[in-house]
């Protein structure tokens, strides 16, 4: 209350200049929103375009050119959309959590004190990101153990992110050390004190670790490429890719374009719509990563 | 202080005492558990890691799939020799680092310019929409973003369409035109990770001192004052670590893009040392013969180069303000 009553009397006493200054900020602001908004909106006004209207048409779209929903047909129609969906559903859901479960052993080990190889643990966990053997080598790697033309080499060769690592690391650093003591006093075992004791303390942090795995699954296509070569194991950028970019599609030369803005909004809209509820753990993480910087 | 018994003293001073070998059976004993545990997480590093780096072998070899690493013959220093006659060279090095300078110059300060103006807004309301709305890009997928790209910028996309009405430019396909890549890529990498990259600049804004700016005030600092003389210098430190950490992925990452993008019509100015790796190591370029081992020695000299990026940077900042990644 106080606070309110003493800040009125300053608000009138803003100078002119400033007061411009704020009004310019906004619209700035505004305006830059705008820009960011501008081709999302012609993504989705296009998806409910008709097909050959949209290639009559040039320039930005803010409205559907006669609305209809064949573009969406068209895409629901289209099997490798659902299998890669499936496929994309699988990677995520299984290798988050193995990146997590390997993650949090790795940082629960590195976060711990006087043990002798603390320091080569660390040192060979950090060199790695920043040194790598390049895409060749690890090809072959991954090759020879086995896991070509296998879904898992989209998840076992990517089990662990250092930068993430790190994180969780000094999210267990700061846990204090006389939970832990007090807790092997009483005979409890690492894996104990990690998941009954530590985990539950970290959660935030846990929480955006596993979301940053998540959204790396969900938008990597690169090892994909490498790896897979079955059809029906493509995750789901993959065949976006195909549609997007080699622009791939069985259907009707005049819905083409129609078709990829349908396509991108079913490919998009599910990750936006949890966006919303996720982002004040991912907006808490980079603060998390910050502060370890 | 040294009146307070440490808990750890007596501990850590006895093994001092003991020869190496006991020390670290006593290690062992004691942490067996612990490093039974990180067993996996090694093996991971040691397959997924090391082992590449070890495969790096390969660049000097004539490697053949059929007789692997061991039977392979070694020819020495030949592809990294082959490379720096390789005619493409230039052109590589010259995108890379075109490409990669222009991300520095150009992408890099508009996440704090941004967070400086959401901090400045009166309204929280606007403060909260502005600031979910320029995450939103964030969250699609690089296959997408490329996806609206060409889009928007062929011969009747909304871009194309709008730099003619506005600069007259010509009506083409601006992806098949090479002046037209790297700004292409450019303000598109700006519009996905303009909100994002603002985070952590917002959350060092707030994290300044309130008493720092009524000190500003109470000296007569008007707005533009403040800024310059205590949110700039308060934002400082993380810039630079913000600095550091994207010197070292700007020269590596963004291949994934520039593949989705770029076609030979547009090597010109588009092919960067990674995309060639890709092409020289798994075909797709025409005219390119497929050569892992040449292919691994152009990945090993990027990879070198990066390395010693980040080292340099990090030294560099160290020595000037004593903000370091280590």
């Amino acid at each position: 209350m106080s606070q309110s009553a003493e800040k009125r009397p300053r608000a009138i006493r803003i100078p002119l200049g400033e007061r411009i200054f704020y009004h310019v900020d906004a619209v700035l602001l505004i305006f830059l929103c705008v820009l960011i908004l501008i081709p999302l909106i012609h993504v989705l006004a296009g998806s409910f375009s008709d097909g050959m209207s949209y290639m009559g048409h040039s320039g930005l779209l803010f409205w559907p050119l006669n609305p209809t929903l064949d573009a969406y047909r068209a895409v629901i129609r289209n099997q490798n959309i659902w299998t890669g969906y499936v496929n994309t559903l699988f990677i995520v859901v299984v290798g988050t959590l193995l990146n997590m479960l390997f993650t949090l052993v790795a940082a629960y080990v590195l976060s711990r004190k006087n043990y002798m190889l603390k320091r080569i643990f660390t040192i060979l966990v950090v060199f790695s990101m920043y040194f790598s053997g390049g895409m060749i080598p690890f090809f072959l790697v991954v090759k020879g153990v086995g896991l070509y033309k296998s879904t898992w080499a989209l998840i076992i060769p990517s089990l662990v992110n250092v930068f993430n690592l790190i994180i969780m690391r000094t999210a267990m650093t700061g846990v204090p050390d006389s939970l832990e003591e007090s807790a092997q006093l009483d005979g409890a075992g690492h894996l104990t004190i990690l998941f009954t004791i530590i985990t539950p303390l970290i959660l935030p942090s846990v929480a955006v670790v596993g979301l940053y795995y998540a959204v790396s699954h969900w938008n990597s296509w690169f090892n994909a490429m490498l790896f897979i070569k079955e059809r029906r194991k493509y995750p789901l950028q993959l065949v976006l890719r195909e549609i997007l970019i080699l622009s791939d599609t069985d259907e009707d030369y005049t819905m083409s374009e129609t078709i990829k803005f349908a396509t991108i909004v079913v490919a998009t809209v599910p990750i936006l719509t949890v966006y919303p509820f996720i982002q004040k753990y991912f907006v808490k993480g980079v603060m998390v990563g910050a502060v370890k910087g | 202080m040294s009146a307070i018994p440490h808990p750890g003293r007596n501990k850590a001073a006895v093994p001092h005492k003991m020869s190496l070998g006991k020390r670290i059976r006593r290690d062992f004993q004691k942490h067996w558990t612990l490093y039974l545990l990180f067993l996996p997480v090694l093996a991971y590093f040691l397959i997924f890691k090391y082992a590449p780096m070890a495969g790096l072998a390969i660049s000097f070899q004539n490697y053949k799939a059929a007789k692997g690493i061991q039977g392979s013959q070694w020819v020495g220093f030949m592809h990294f020799r082959n490379f720096f006659n390789d005619p493409y060279l230039p052109r590589l090095l010259r995108n890379t680092v075109t490409i990669a300078l222009s991300t520095l110059i150009f992408s890099f300060p508009m996440p704090i310019l941004l967070a400086l103006l959401i901090n400045e807004l009166r309204s929280k309301a606007l403060s909260r929409t502005v600031q979910t709305i320029s995450y939103i890009p964030h969250f699609i997928s690089t296959v997408v973003v490329c996806g609206i790209i060409r889009g928007l910028v062929d011969r009747t996309g909304g871009v194309t369409m709008l730099l003619h009405a506005l600069f007259g430019m010509p009506v083409t396909n601006m992806l098949y035109e090479p002046s037209y890549f790297v700004p292409i890529y450019i303000v598109s990498d700006i519009w996905s990770n303009i909100g994002w990259n603002s985070i952590v600049y917002l959350s060092a804004l707030t994290a300044i001192d309130q008493e720092l700016y009524e000190a500003a005030r109470v000296d007569g600092a008007n707005k533009w004052h403040q800024i310059i003389h205590v949110t700039i210098p308060c934002l400082v430190p993380t810039i630079i670590i913000m600095f550091i950490l994207k010197v070292g992925k700007v020269f590596d990452v963004g291949y994934e893009k520039v593949m989705l993008l770029y076609t030979p019509l547009t090597y010109e100015t588009a092919d960067v040392i990674n995309t060639y790796v890709y092409r020289r190591g798994f075909g797709g370029g025409a005219g390119e013969t497929v050569n892992l081992s040449y292919s691994t020695a152009v990945g090993f000299f990027n990879s070198v180069v990066c390395f010693m990026l980040v080292y340099f940077t990090n030294k560099l900042t160290q020595k000037m303000g004593g903000n370091s990644l280590w």
